[in-house]
């Protein structure tokens, strides 16, 4: 974790104040800026730099986290309103070094090019997962009655829930396969070889 | 979703690893969020720097009232026209003349919206973000011009006209089917989705630079440049970049980050907002395009003319050659094409992915198009027709050339054979259906690089050498190279990219990368391998060799060196809301050796997505009364989004050059070329109605009809 600034003292000011938050599985306490973001204060503050900020306006998906479970884009919550809630980052989803079933796949089926924009794909897609499972639909869900059966997680699916994830390099093709190869819980038909060096 | 399909045929002894699909060496990290990218590595100390930009389109800086803001809470120093230290301009290097964006604070004149005229420097990066905010710069302004038009009177010739005008005139007069059209593109964004940024400190009298470019050895060459510094004492390194599409040779972050370390004395990180970007990376200019083609009732062309026009900047000459497009595509009896520019109060344009290719074949295979249908022959086989013997500028025969394979074998996947041609039949609900295809080529260069292949004691090899992975998938292609290269497995393979002091390298542009870096790796394992067949065992140091392709490519025949393609599209156009939704493309590529399947589908794909994005959704938009652009965001920014791209696939047939020693010819740009046209030719199909004015929006699907009438009168 980087050394806080000089500017930035624990002690109360109006323009700062020490805060408490949960991220991973771990409490750090640290003076924010009240301007600070949850964005900022996870990549300047905790050095948990795999949250990526695009475009800081709300407008690409990069910085997509889940707080509580939910999706959330970190560029447009401030980090003192965050006290209190579990926030899960990238860094948080794998189980040690074995990876999610969702970032196997796109290691798998290539679901990314320059890599910028995976980390949000990838908590975004886990939001999706489980809202799906939850029974929610969405703006391309064919019946969206109270009783219906769940519409199954199917590409249209996948690319309407995505689409607050813009990928620039244009790895959506193979996003929507990481995604529902994640959902079906199916391994089957790895594209690529992995290859350590 | 069908899995890209096809093989490749290499004209090297290979061991294997090339052609076989793996996964990214640098995939792991980058799933869990551990590649780090230029504004993450960690500097101790660091301070923060903010961009201010120019809000008025021409005029003088007259006052920048630093007073105020140096007072605020955490600031420490505030750069500008009137303190910073001076830079030299007066280099050239493989982009031209210096680029006088680079000089920044050097002179109090703006010439354009969106200049750097100021740099905060604070201890946050709050602090910085809200001083610039509150900065005072005062500007006495000039009256401006940014309104692109091919009949501006500051328009001229650019480079040579090619080809003969009375010689096309006469063809054109002769010809039974004449197509006359004009096609315009507007100005497109890069927008890579990593910002760019920059940090750099002084460590032990080097500069030491960490940035995101497309080459950090060509980064450190022109920073050495800049500021007079010995080329031994800058280093740049860029491990992970989040995309580039032309967008990231040295840019204005880097200088600031540099010059910035140099004033505070130490380290300085300085990141462009994503409006900035709009006016500080280059961007791809808007185009007007007339293209004239003139044939027999067979189809066989008489004539190609094609004349270009575009905008550059009031400081810089950057031409946006789309009417090179044609030079060997077909074999017309008279050729003529020229590029024209119009020096604006704008930034300058650069290039981006396939510059001149994309919106050139845009226009000449939308005319392609339209000529078929005028002569009543389905546009497949009237490209076959008019399929030349050698490029019709050069008279040079091709090193390769399969368009034909790949309209075969892509006709064939997508059942082409059962397409009626006529026009606005297929109805479905409220969607008017259709497809349409087009032709792709880009030309596969290759530059002087250099590598080194070291042995190590322990049995595996490192590969040094200043590439760039901008997300092609270079570093992992190139392990593929050196594994086959010295006839070991990939993973005994290390493989370091993306420092200067691996010394030069070609930049990863002009899909010229994996070719020109993969050259040096191979010379450099053949030379190991002949250094380790001397015997002996290998120090704990490791053995060392060395490559410098300088000598190897001059030697290279002259050819027309091209990769090509076919593009198809199936679209649905909503004939109640001028909705155009495009069902499916299917790319067909011949484009040398395939060295990973699966990162070369994924850049195929992408380049697709980017012709898609370009025929529906790209424009940005300049208001006259500013100079400046209206939603210079990702919001009034359209690039696609995932609902918007359809069931994709990418394939391509073998590609062989036999005297090229690499027979790689690099895939980064071939996937838009013809893209946006077999969308457009698609959409014409669907409805009867031409589209030659991108991106097809809604309100201009709608209006088509009155505006084709319009456009006929007025001709």
């Amino acid at each position: 974790m980087p050394p806080s600034t000089p500017s930035e003292s624990s002690a109360p000011s109006p323009t700062s104040s020490g805060i408490s938050l949960r991220v991973n599985g771990e409490t750090y306490a640290l003076p924010v800026d009240h301007r600070t973001t949850l964005l900022d204060a996870l990549r300047e503050r905790l050095d948990l730099t795999g949250t990526k900020k695009g475009c800081d306006h709300g407008q690409c998906g990069a910085c997509t986290v889940l707080v509580d479970g939910r999706r959330s884009l970190a560029c447009l919550q401030l980090a003192v309103a965050t006290e209190g809630r579990e926030v899960t980052t990238i860094e948080g989803v794998a189980d040690g070094d074995q990876l999610h079933p969702v970032q196997q796949a796109f290691l798998d089926l290539d679901g990314y090019q320059c890599g910028y924009c995976t980390p949000g794909q990838i908590c975004s897609a886990l939001g999706v997962i489980e809202e799906h499972a939850a029974g929610w639909p969405s703006a391309v869900t064919a019946d969206i009655a109270p009783q219906a059966a769940p519409a199954p997680l199917d590409a249209a699916e996948i690319r309407e829930r995505m689409s607050g994830n813009l990928c620039r390099c244009g790895a959506y093709a193979s996003i929507v396969e990481a995604v529902a190869r994640a959902a079906d819980g199916s391994s089957a038909g790895v594209r690529g070889t992995e290859v350590t060096a | 979703m069908t899995v890209a399909t096809g093989t490749t045929a290499g004209n090297r002894a290979a061991g294997g690893a090339v052609g076989t699909a793996h996964t990214r060496l640098e995939g792991r990290a980058k799933v869990t969020g551990t590649a780090r990218y230029a504004g993450e590595v960690p500097f101790a100390e660091l301070a923060h720097g903010q961009l201010v930009v120019s809000t008025v389109a021409r005029g003088r800086i007259t006052a920048v009232e630093t007073d105020a803001v140096l007072a605020m809470p955490g600031v420490l120093d505030v750069l500008h026209h009137g303190n910073a230290p001076r830079l030299k301009g007066d280099y050239t290097n493989l982009l031209g003349k210096a680029d006088p964006l680079l000089q920044v604070f050097q002179q109090d004149r703006v010439p354009h919206v969106g200049w750097p005229v100021a740099l905060v420097l604070a201890e946050t990066p709050e602090q910085a973000r809200e001083a610039a905010d509150a900065l005072v710069v005062r500007y006495a302004t000039e009256p401006h011009d940014v309104a692109f038009a091919e009949t501006h009177p500051a328009g001229y010739g650019a480079g040579a006209q090619t080809g003969g005008t009375a010689e096309t005139k006469k063809a054109l007069d002769a010809s039974e089917v004449v197509v006359d059209a004009r096609y315009t593109t507007p100005e497109e964004h890069h927008h890579p989705m990593e910002p760019h940024a920059a940090m750099a400190r002084w460590d032990g009298g080097r500069l030491e630079v960490v940035d995101t470019n497309q080459g950090s050895a060509f980064v450190a060459d022109e920073l050495a440049r800049l500021f007079s510094l010995d080329a031994e004492s800058v280093r740049v390194r860029s491990e992970h970049v989040g995309g580039a599409f032309g967008a990231k040779a040295t840019r204005p972050q880097v200088v600031l980050a540099a010059m910035a370390a140099t004033v505070l004395h130490r380290p300085v990180r300085v990141v462009l907002t994503r409006r900035q970007l709009f006016s500080l990376v280059g961007y791809r200019s808007p185009t007007v395009q007339r293209v004239r083609l003139g044939a027999d009732a067979d189809g066989r062309l008489r004539a190609l003319d094609h004349q270009a026009y575009s905008a550059t900047s009031s400081f810089r000459e950057f031409i946006e050659r789309s009417a090179d497009f044609g030079r060997v595509m077909y074999g017309p009896d008279a050729y003529r094409s020229e590029n024209h520019v119009v020096p604006l109060d704008v930034p300058t344009p650069s290039f981006m992915r396939a510059p001149g290719e994309a919106p050139g074949s845009f226009a000449l295979e939308c005319a392609i198009d339209e000529l078929a249908e005028k002569c009543g022959i389905d546009p497949i086989t009237l490209r076959a027709r008019n399929e030349p013997e050698v490029g019709v500028v050069s008279g040079l025969p091709f090193s390769s050339r399969n368009l034909l394979a790949c309209f075969e074998e892509g006709a064939r996947r997508f059942g082409w054979a059962e397409r009626d041609p006529r026009p606005g039949v297929r109805r479905e609900g409220r969607w008017l259906l259709g497809t349409g295809t087009a032709a792709a080529r880009f030309p596969s260069g290759v530059a002087p690089s250099t590598a080194a292949v070291t042995a190590e004691a322990d049995g595996t090899f490192t590969v040094r050498i200043t590439a760039a992975d901008v997300g092609t998938g270079a570093r992992t292609a190139l392990a593929l190279v050196a594994a086959d290269a010295l006839e070991v497995a990939p993973e005994r393979i290390h493989i370091r990219i993306a420092d200067s002091d691996f010394g030069p390298a070609m930049v990863a542009g002009g899909s010229m990368g994996t070719r020109s870096w993969a050259w040096a790796v191979i010379e450099a394992a053949r030379a190991l391998r002949e250094k380790l067949a001397l015997g002996g065992t290998v120090p704990p140091q490791g053995l060392t060799a060395r490559a410098d392709t300088g000598a190897s490519i001059g030697a290279l025949s002259q050819k027309e060196r091209h990769s090509f393609g076919a593009q198809f599209a199936e679209v649905a156009v909503d004939v109640a809301t001028g909705e155009v939704r495009v069902r499916r493309m299917l790319g067909m590529f011949a484009a040398g050796e395939i060295v990973n399947p699966l990162t070369a589908r994924s850049q195929f794909l992408g380049g697709m997505i980017w012709g898609l994005s370009m025929a529906l959704h790209e424009e940005a938009v300049r208001d006259g009364a500013t100079g400046g652009h209206v939603g210079a965001d990702l919001a009034g920014y359209h690039i696609a989004a995932h609902a918007d791209i359809p069931q994709l696939d990418a394939g391509w047939v073998d590609d062989v050059d036999e005297d090229d020693p690499v027979g790689i010819k690099g895939i980064g740009e071939i996937g838009i070329v013809g893209a946006a046209a077999a969308v457009a030719n698609a959409v014409w199909h669907a409805t009867g109605v031409r589209h030659r004015d991108l991106p097809i929006r809604p309100d201009r699907v709608l209006t088509a009809g009155s505006t084709e009438q319009a456009g006929a009168a007025g001709a």
